[in-house]
């Protein structure tokens, strides 16, 4: 679900095709027939942005009928865990939890909380309050404190016990709801959730896979959660064949988080710290620790990697240069900065492979930030359309805009590509694998690490003399990196030596993060990539061939943490240690040694016994039991409901998508209370079902990839081998559609939304269907997202249509699912464009 | 340049019959009606893979989607003459999808930039600028860009004063094909630089 | 069984190598196109034109000399065997799928008699020592009788060169032991390359499990010596009759009942005479 594997990953797909020929029994849930549907036992069509109530319907269906992993749940999840009494759930305020301020549009999480969480919050442990978006990752931004175990129902018939909770809370999501929300007949439905069920336990697991199909929403933290739930439910979390996989689409966009060049993380995801709650390195550790789990440590992660970053200059008497590091105060992410330049506050912009003009919502309102920057350095392979939006655009062919009156500065700088340049990418799997240069980059191309390493010399050089104190980080950085032949190459190998970590007064790399310590004696840039170098060896580069290893072939490249290739795999065994069964053995514990033993390397502390009870003194993972297999969380356990981490509640809700021509057939609250708009002129929002106009907008469109291209066309459009089997921009309808709007196969079609217009040639299938929801008949609309007005192969972009509308957990755009109108024929060229768009803009009453 | 998979297999040995040389030589040996052996061209006669003929053979990854493919990459006189799906990866033996497949054209074909161009202010076209004069003015650039969206301090909503030091001056969005090693670098020196708009395709 | 072609292996001699070829199970097909763009990679291919069809998500519309692999893409109105009918299945708007969509990458059949190579007046079209058929560019004057002769419409001229290009089995792979590009890249395995002999007994195995697991409509293509080509090098496993899919039901070689008559053993080796002493007076 959320997912068209076959297309988006088609070699990752073999491994389905093969399990398909040993038994498995593949099931899509999707709004489209899609390739991977064609070779699925089952495809079963619900409409794009209703996932929640599909899976909610399936939490209900174990639920109801008794059908859940009892052994699994009793002793891996907090479904035992008693919650506080002041929780209020959206059964009981009509689809609000309790702490929703109105006014904000946001939770205060401190009624989420476990029972006994009340009793630390009296004497002063626990910081109540807002769980802030930016800090859910990491240690969960809660406090949570080793659970006392009178705070628990073992029988789980407490009705404030989280299992009890969880049961109300999805009673309402029968078949027939999810039918009349889904578009999915019961006995779909049905077949689908009795399927699961009877493929787990035990002796078997089922695994979901997903990818921005599900992530896109203003819910979209909320999906993977439900899923979540349900795994933990069905036993199939840290077990061979179980899991929920994210299937990322692009070469390192796994270690691109890990390692982020995002706003709200540091290596490792440790939060940025925050102008407010975080103003010291003291009051930073002490948020972000937690008494018991992995994230005990958190001390020896920050205070490394300020080590690593800040050298010498960093020390005890300093706080490690804790101060050099920048503050966040509230949302900076891409959406945002987006605004902050429209409004003329950023000068400067660096986009380095990446094509925002075609690859994010709302394509016009970049190109007129874009226009308001003094300049912008772009660095790709080709002269994409975030490079050129100065010389054509939509606004340029309107007239809305002239190249004469844009004074962004632009440099492009050509890229060196994966062949030219050694490095890592982490894979889906977090599975970090090597690279080498196989030639050296012609001309100006030079890869990011060159131009991040020359940039930073030349700016520490032009400031060397400086004595303001805000040029201190800079200067203090640690920025010496060997470099090789005649562009003076830096050694990709001694950054991911640093990444790995050293002992500062030897230089000896270090074998794991377990060997970080919180006293300046050791340094590493991202502690879950400690081991990637241990005993001086890239393990990344490491290619025993697979047939000469065993299925887990742990001597192909090197997964963080510690080569671990399943996580939380200590559940793949039952509280005693013993695999659940044999045909599902991965790892268990091993009497005569003493230790975890398997398959793969055991995700727990290695000679931890499965009795092990922690001391009343114990701290970090030493306070968890033995038979607690999550160790990153507080209590050890699964989280069927999150108490903390989350900002739009501690279990999923359906709500609506943004725009949907649907009202919510659960609740009196239609969308995600708490998800983020950011209204304005240029991001307008459609009416919604209920709303005066909606019907001017009347389909559902959802957007994609397509097997024969990449994201935003970069990597694809330019060439003709790719750029000929899909050359140009499509959009996908049903017969019925077509016939209700006059479209004609291999004709052209504009489609209209508050943001744009864009045009494209019409695919009429019957791969697309109308469904029947709320006892409506409703058209969806399918729009590929890759073409834009340059390259080989050019188009519209899908993204010209979109709003900005986001996931508050994590700032995710939606871009699954919206609304907008389809007319037959070209769209108008030059001003009427624009005025096409905001005819409709006057028709919706928005103008 | 890096080469883990050192050379490639020896090619195929040719054939010493000296009748062989010759079409007619080659039908008097046994192919009467020419459809066979004899019709073989001097073309064909030498035919080998230019795999085989490669100087080196470099271990890579594939850099379209998160599966990681291994990829296996064939250099002659310094140039890519080929990239196919390396065989030993068990996540991907030896197979590629079409981007995959098309990585030999994504790293040769001609409308890839060699040369840095710059757009001044209100112009209409490019121009060329050299390397090096970009970097320094780049570098320029941000130093300024930095001070002017300096943000020391601002009020909280406590009313007390909280220290940001940073800069909203600049911002940065990254694509996710960008190494492990790259995105450190950007991290840590934009940090460094007090820039906290840092962002990344892993957002969208 | 007769793998026999006309001068395989008989001709070659102990060069001869065991028959190689493709078996295409078009039921494991996920229509991602690998194996076009891997065949375009390894033989230069040319690009084939920037058209949108508007049939299925098939732009490259057939086989020619600039598309050397082709997947076929075809929506049916019936659920796909190894889905049963869904429950709730009806008329329109009931949300259920009911279809099929059918993938299948066609290739040229390296025919076992080939009616291409048997018209080749200049020796440009031979049969390789893995009996394989192969046209050769550096031999081929552009002349165009191979072209109508193929029942498959497979071999074509080159716009702009004149010459006639088709699939070669990757010949230059074979040479050193590696299999055809887009073998190797399907990720799937749909393409299997192989020794003829042992692809049609795995085909036929493949036939049985689908066969019993209730998709009756599976059937092989070409695999049988005794249909009109001899059977092909490169067949395939289908999951609806040919023409479903764009290929003759019976094709037979044009060339079958002229026998070699007219092409004769002296025919053929002046012409290659001539053709060597061309190229000896052209260095």
């Amino acid at each position: 679900m959320g997912s068209n594997m076959a297309e988006n990953h088609p070699v990752g797909f073999q491994w389905v095709m093969e399990a398909k020929l040993r038994g498995a029994r593949v099931i899509h849930v999707d709004p489209r027939f899609t390739r991977t549907s064609a070779v699925a036992d089952r495809h079963v069509a619900l409409r794009a942005g209703s996932d929640i109530a599909f899976l909610g319907g399936v939490i209900n269906y174990i639920l109801s009928n008794e059908r859940e992993f009892r052994d699994y749940v009793l002793a891996y999840t907090n479904a035992s865990t008693i919650v506080s009494d002041d929780f209020r759930d959206t059964e009981d305020l009509d689809g609000l939890f309790s702490g929703y301020d109105q006014a904000t549009a946001s939770y205060d999480n401190s009624s989420w909380q476990y029972k006994e969480m009340e009793a630390s919050a009296a004497v002063g442990h626990q910081e109540a309050g807002a769980p802030s978006g930016e800090q859910a990752h990491g240690a969960h931004g809660g406090r949570l404190h080793q659970r006392d175990r009178s705070a628990v129902d073992d029988s789980l018939e407490d009705p404030r016990c989280v299992f009890q909770i969880l049961k109300r809370h999805y009673s309402r999501y029968t078949p027939e709801k999810v039918e009349e929300i889904c578009g999915v007949p019961r006995a779909q439905f049905l077949e689908v959730a009795e399927a699961l069920c009877q493929n787990s336990g035990r002796e078997r697991t089922s695994a979901f896979c997903y990818a921005v199909g599900w992530t896109q929403h203003t819910v979209g933290v909320q999906y993977i959660r439900t899923a979540a739930v349900i795994q933990l439910l069905l036993g199939n979390i840290g077990r061979p064949g179980g899991g929920i996989l994210a299937l990322r689409g692009h070469a390192s966009i796994q270690g691109s988080t890990d390692i982020p060049t995002l706003f709200n993380i540091l290596p490792g995801y440790l939060p940025m710290p925050d102008a407010q709650k975080h103003p010291t390195l003291e009051r930073y550790i002490e948020a972000n620790t937690t008494p018991a789990g992995f994230w005990g440590n958190t001390d020896t992660y920050i205070v490394s990697l300020l080590k690593a970053w800040f050298g010498e200059a960093a020390t005890a008497e300093n706080d490690y240069c804790y101060d050099h590091l920048p503050r966040i105060s509230g949302d900076h992410s891409h959406y945002s900065t987006s605004m902050d330049m429209l409004e003329g506050k950023v000068d400067g912009y660096f986009v380095m492979g990446e094509n925002p003009v075609v690859g994010t919502a709302n394509s016009r309102l970049h190109r007129l930030a874009f226009s308001r920057l003094k300049w912008m350095v772009v660095r790709d392979f080709s002269l994409i359309e975030t490079a050129t939006f100065w010389k054509q655009s939509p606004e340029i062919e309107s007239g809305e805009l002239r190249s004469q009156d844009i004074g962004t500065e632009v440099f492009f700088m050509p890229a060196a590509a994966h062949t030219e340049k050694d490095g890592s990418f982490t894979n889906t799997q977090r599975l970090l694998q090597w690279h080498h240069a196989a030639v050296a980059p012609v001309g100006d191309r030079r890869s990011e690490l060159w131009f991040m390493y020359h940039l930073g010399r030349r700016v520490r050089a032009k400031l060397a003399a400086s004595s303001d104190p805000r040029d201190r980080p800079i200067l203090d950085l640690t920025w010496e990196y060997p470099t090789d032949g005649a562009i003076e190459e830096p050694s990709a190998d001694a950054v991911l030596s640093e990444i790995n970590g050293y002992e500062v007064a030897s230089g000896k790399p270090l074998p794991s993060f377990l060997a970080l310590e919180a006293d300046g004696s050791t340094a590493c840039g991202c502690w879950i990539y400690s081991g990637v170098r241990a005993e001086g060896v890239n393990q990344a580069s490491r290619r025993k061939p697979g047939a000469e290893q065993t299925w887990v072939a742990p001597e192909w490249g090197w997964a963080w943490p510690m080569n671990r290739r399943i996580l939380y795999n200590r559940a793949s065994a039952d509280p005693h240690g013993n695999p659940w069964s044999e045909r599902k053995r991965y790892v268990w514990w091993d009497q005569d040694s003493e230790q975890w033993t398997g398959e793969d390397i055991p995700d727990f502390v290695k000679d931890m016994r499965p009795d092990y009870v922690p001391d009343e003194g114990s701290r970090g993972p030493d306070a968890l039991r033995g038979d607690e297999p999550f160790i990153m969380q507080a209590d050890g356990r699964g989280w069927l409901f999150a108490p903390s981490g989350l900002t739009d509640g501690p279990m999923s809700t359906h709500y609506e998508p943004q725009e949907s021509p649907f009202d919510n057939a659960l609740y009196g609250i239609r969308a995600n209370p708490a998800r983020q708009q950011l209204p304005g002129p240029e991001n307008l929002y459609h009416p919604s079902d209920g709303d005066a106009h909606a019907d001017v907008f009347p389909y559902v469109f959802t957007t994609y990839r397509l097997t024969e291209h990449h994201t935003a066309g970069g990597m694809s459009r330019w060439l003709p081998y790719l750029s000929e089997l899909q050359p140009e921009m499509f959009v996908e309808v049903s017969a019925e559609l077509a016939r209700e709007r006059g479209l004609e196969n291999a004709g052209w079609a504009t489609i209209i939304t508050a943001r744009g217009a864009i045009e494209a040639r019409v695919l009429v299938t019957d791969r697309v269907k109308p469904l029947r929801v709320q006892g409506r008949l409703v058209h969806q609309v399918g729009l590929p997202y890759h073409w834009g007005d340059q390259g080989y192969a050019t188009g519209d972009a899908a993204n010209e249509l979109l709003s900005i509308a986001m996931d508050s957990n994590v700032h995710i755009g939606e871009y699954k699912a919206a609304t907008c109108d389809v007319r037959p024929g070209r769209r108008p060229r030059g001003r009427a464009r624009r005025e096409l768009v905001e005819r409709y803009q006057r028709e919706a009453g928005l103008r | 340049m890096g080469t883990s998979l050192g050379k490639p297999a020896a090619p195929r040995m040719p054939s010493r019959n000296p009748l062989d040389a010759i079409p007619l030589g080659r039908q008097l040996r046994g192919d009467p009606l020419g459809l066979g052996p004899a019709a073989r061209s001097a073309r064909s006669q030498r035919l080998e893979p230019r795999t085989a003929s490669a100087d080196r053979i470099v271990a890579s990854v594939c850099p379209y989607c998160a599966v990681g493919c291994g990829q296996r990459v064939y250099v002659k006189d310094e140039r890519v003459v080929q990239i196919e799906g390396d065989p030993d990866s068990p996540i991907s033996r030896g197979r590629l999808c079409p981007k995959g497949s098309a990585t030999l054209q994504l790293v040769t074909h001609p409308a890839r930039e060699q040369r840095v161009r710059y757009r001044r202010p209100h112009a209409t076209e490019w121009e060329e600028l050299e390397l090096d004069e970009a970097m320094d003015m780049i570098a320029d650039r941000v130093i300024a860009a930095r001070r002017d969206g300096w943000e020391e301090e601002i009020e909280d909503d406590r009313g007390e004063t909280v220290r940001l030091r940073r800069t909203r001056g600049f911002a940065h969005l990254g694509g996710a094909t960008l190494d492990n090693e790259e995105n450190y670098l950007i991290k840590k020196f934009f940090s460094a630089m007090g820039a906290i708009q840092i962002e990344n395709q892993a957002r969208i | 069984m007769k793998l026999d072609t006309h001068v395989w292996p008989g001709n070659y001699g102990a060069e001869a190598r065991p028959r190689m070829g493709f078996f295409t199970d078009t039921s494991v097909c996920i229509g991602c196109k690998a194996c076009e763009v891997a065949c375009k990679q390894w033989n230069g291919v040319p690009e084939d034109g920037l058209d949108f069809t508007g049939n299925s998500y098939d732009n490259t519309g057939g086989l020619g000399a600039d598309s050397w692999r082709h997947v076929a893409f075809i929506e049916q109105e019936k659920p796909l065997s190894l889905q049963q009918a869904p429950p709730g299945a009806g008329g329109d708007g009931d949300n259920s799928t009911g279809m099929r969509w059918l993938m299948s990458s066609d290739v040229c059949k390296h025919c076992t008699e080939a009616a291409c190579l048997d018209v080749c007046p200049t020796g440009a079209l031979f049969r390789t020592e893995f009996g394989t058929v192969v046209v050769q560019e550096d031999v081929c004057n552009g002349c165009g009788y191979c072209i109508p002769a193929c029942p498959f419409g497979v071999i074509d001229q080159r716009k702009g060169d004149g010459r006639a290009w088709k699939c070669t089995l990757c010949y230059d792979r074979l040479q050193v032991g590696e299999e055809p590009a887009c073998a190797k890249a399907c990720p799937t395995d749909s393409i299997q390359f192989g020794e003829l002999e042992d692809l049609r007994e795995r085909a036929g195995a493949r036939v049985e499990t689908l066969h019993e697991t209730g998709v009756q409509e599976a059937r092989l293509y070409g695999e049988s010596p005794g249909d009109g080509v001899g059977g092909f090098g490169a067949f395939f496993l289908l999951l609806d009759a040919p023409e479903t899919y764009g290929l003759p039901p019976d094709p037979v070689v044009g060339t079958r009942k002229l026998g070699e008559m007219w092409r004769t053993a002296a025919l053929a080796g002046a012409t290659l005479a001539l053709g060597a002493a061309a190229a000896v007076a052209r260095r």
